[in-house]
């Protein structure tokens, strides 16, 4: 589904991923964890290609997305992406969030995009709130409704950028819980998190990086659990 | 002050009108200028970028009755000799009239900073939210048009009416070029009667009742505008 050679992404002279390689499989949710600076949400972003890659070569669902030639635009209708900041279109109310670009990319027609936009509300148990705008939700609503306009895409992965790391700690629980139902469902999912316990609960693989590299792996498990390298050890210690 | 009132407020009120429509035409010219550098100014596109700094920076580096007299007497001057030397007979006879050539400097003059007010309000729209709109696979010019422009467009509203009512005020430089303004009329009248602080005094309250009034309704815009959740 994702695969990843040699990545390497650099800001100016700062260079924030220095060599990653990786291999996501379809179904599989690999949560990244590690220190804030250690470059995890650049990785993310260059899935997507919201950070272009200095080197490497990043192939997601069969798509070069590091190929010039590639229509980057079409691949990114079906990665779906959660951001820290929500990001929801102030300018758009909830249900206009989520069927603006379903409808403009001309995938569903305004009643069928409608339609799904309802469905995904209320499976995020917000459907009593399509009217309202973005201003006038709780962190954790407008996290959800996000979900939702991510969803209403139908893509093949999706990608969260530490998706709860603004909200405030009795909120958490909620975005928790529809991403959780997401993996039930068997979507694949990449999320970079500071939620150990989450990532323990439903992460298929942990990642832990660090200084632009990735330090290990493995099930949570392994690297949770039973940490080998010093540095991954260390971090764990400070936040559990 | 009566007596002007009595004799002449036809003809200030019909240079009123002028001077309204200079404006208002200035100011429709001036935003498609404007939107069209600011977009230039916030891309990526290094050549985009020179270009639209390259006429801001021009713009303004000119006072406006230089670039009036450059638009209204150089330019169609230049054009007829081109047209002698190569024998057009079109661009021999070509001119501008006043009207033309007062909106002409005055939507340039005035996309300058049109430009410039449109640049910072879509600057001053979160990142987040281009990005969302990229990461769902619009486009980057529609992610422009329906998510950072509307939402650009509320904070530049002060600011738009603020240079409207300037560009309002900068209509009377124009007189150079003899357009009948509103002022080029005022000369006129005080000239005709000798009442000269009278008649001044007369224009100087048009001129205000007029802004004053657009700065009002300028303010119940906003305020609704903030109104709206």
């Amino acid at each position: 589904m994702v695969h990843v050679e040699n990545l390497k992404k650099n800001f100016g002279k700062l260079e924030v991923l220095k060599n990653i390689s990786i291999d996501i499989m379809e179904g599989e949710v690999v949560v990244l964890i590690g220190p804030s600076g250690s470059g995890k949400s650049t990785f993310l972003r260059c899935l997507n290609q919201l950070e272009t890659a200095t080197e490497g070569k990043i192939v997601v669902d069969g798509n070069e997305v590091t190929d010039k030639h590639t229509d980057i635009n079409k691949v990114r209708e079906n990665i779906g992406m959660v951001f820290q900041h929500f990001n929801l279109f102030n300018n758009k109310n909830v249900l206009q969030n989520i069927t603006l670009a379903p409808v403009e990319l001309k995938l569903m027609s305004k009643e069928e995009a409608n339609e799904k936009g309802m469905q995904l509300l209320k499976r995020v148990g917000l459907e009593t709130k399509a009217d309202a705008y973005p201003s006038q939700l709780s962190g954790g609503q407008k996290q959800r409704v996000a979900i939702a306009r991510a969803l209403a895409m139908n893509p093949d992965v999706m990608l969260f950028d530490e998706p709860t790391s603004a909200l405030d700690p009795e909120m958490v629980g909620e975005v928790l819980a529809v991403m959780k139902e997401l993996v039930a469902d068997g979507m694949t999912m990449v999320v970079v998190t500071h939620e150990i316990g989450f990532a323990r609960e439903v992460a298929d693989r942990v990642v832990f990086m660090d200084g632009g590299y990735i330090v290990e792996q493995g099930t949570p498990e392994e690297v949770i659990n039973h940490p080998k390298e010093p540095r991954t050890i260390d971090f764990l210690n400070k936040v559990l | 002050m009566i007596s002007i009132l009595q004799n002449y407020s036809g003809m200030l009120i019909m240079a009123l009108g002028k001077t309204m429509l200079l404006t208002l035409l200035a100011l429709l010219f001036a935003m498609v200028i404007g939107m069209i550098f600011a977009l230039m100014n916030v891309s990526r596109n290094r050549v985009l970028n020179c270009i639209g700094t390259i006429y801001v920076d021009a713009v303004r580096g000119v006072p406006l009755i230089v670039l009036a007299f450059f638009i209204y007497f150089g330019v169609p001057s230049g054009i007829q000799q081109l047209g002698k030397n190569f024998g057009i007979a079109a661009f021999e006879q070509f001119r501008l009239t006043a009207l033309q050539g007062g909106t002409i400097a005055l939507a340039m003059n005035c996309g300058a900073y049109m430009a410039e007010i449109i640049r910072a309000g879509i600057q001053s729209v979160d990142k987040g939210q281009m990005e969302a709109s990229r990461s769902l696979g619009l486009t980057y010019g529609k992610s422009m048009r329906l998510i950072v422009i509307p939402q650009a467009i509320k904070t530049m509203i002060p600011s738009i009416i603020n240079q409207f009512i300037i560009t309002l005020k900068d209509t009377s430089i124009l007189s150079v070029i003899g357009f009948p303004e509103l002022t080029n009329v005022g000369k006129t009248v005080a000239n005709n009667t000798f009442m000269v602080l009278q008649t001044w005094a007369v224009i100087a309250i048009f001129y205000m009742v007029v802004i004053i009034t657009l700065s009002k309704i300028a303010k119940r815009i906003e305020r609704s505008l903030n109104r709206e959740r």
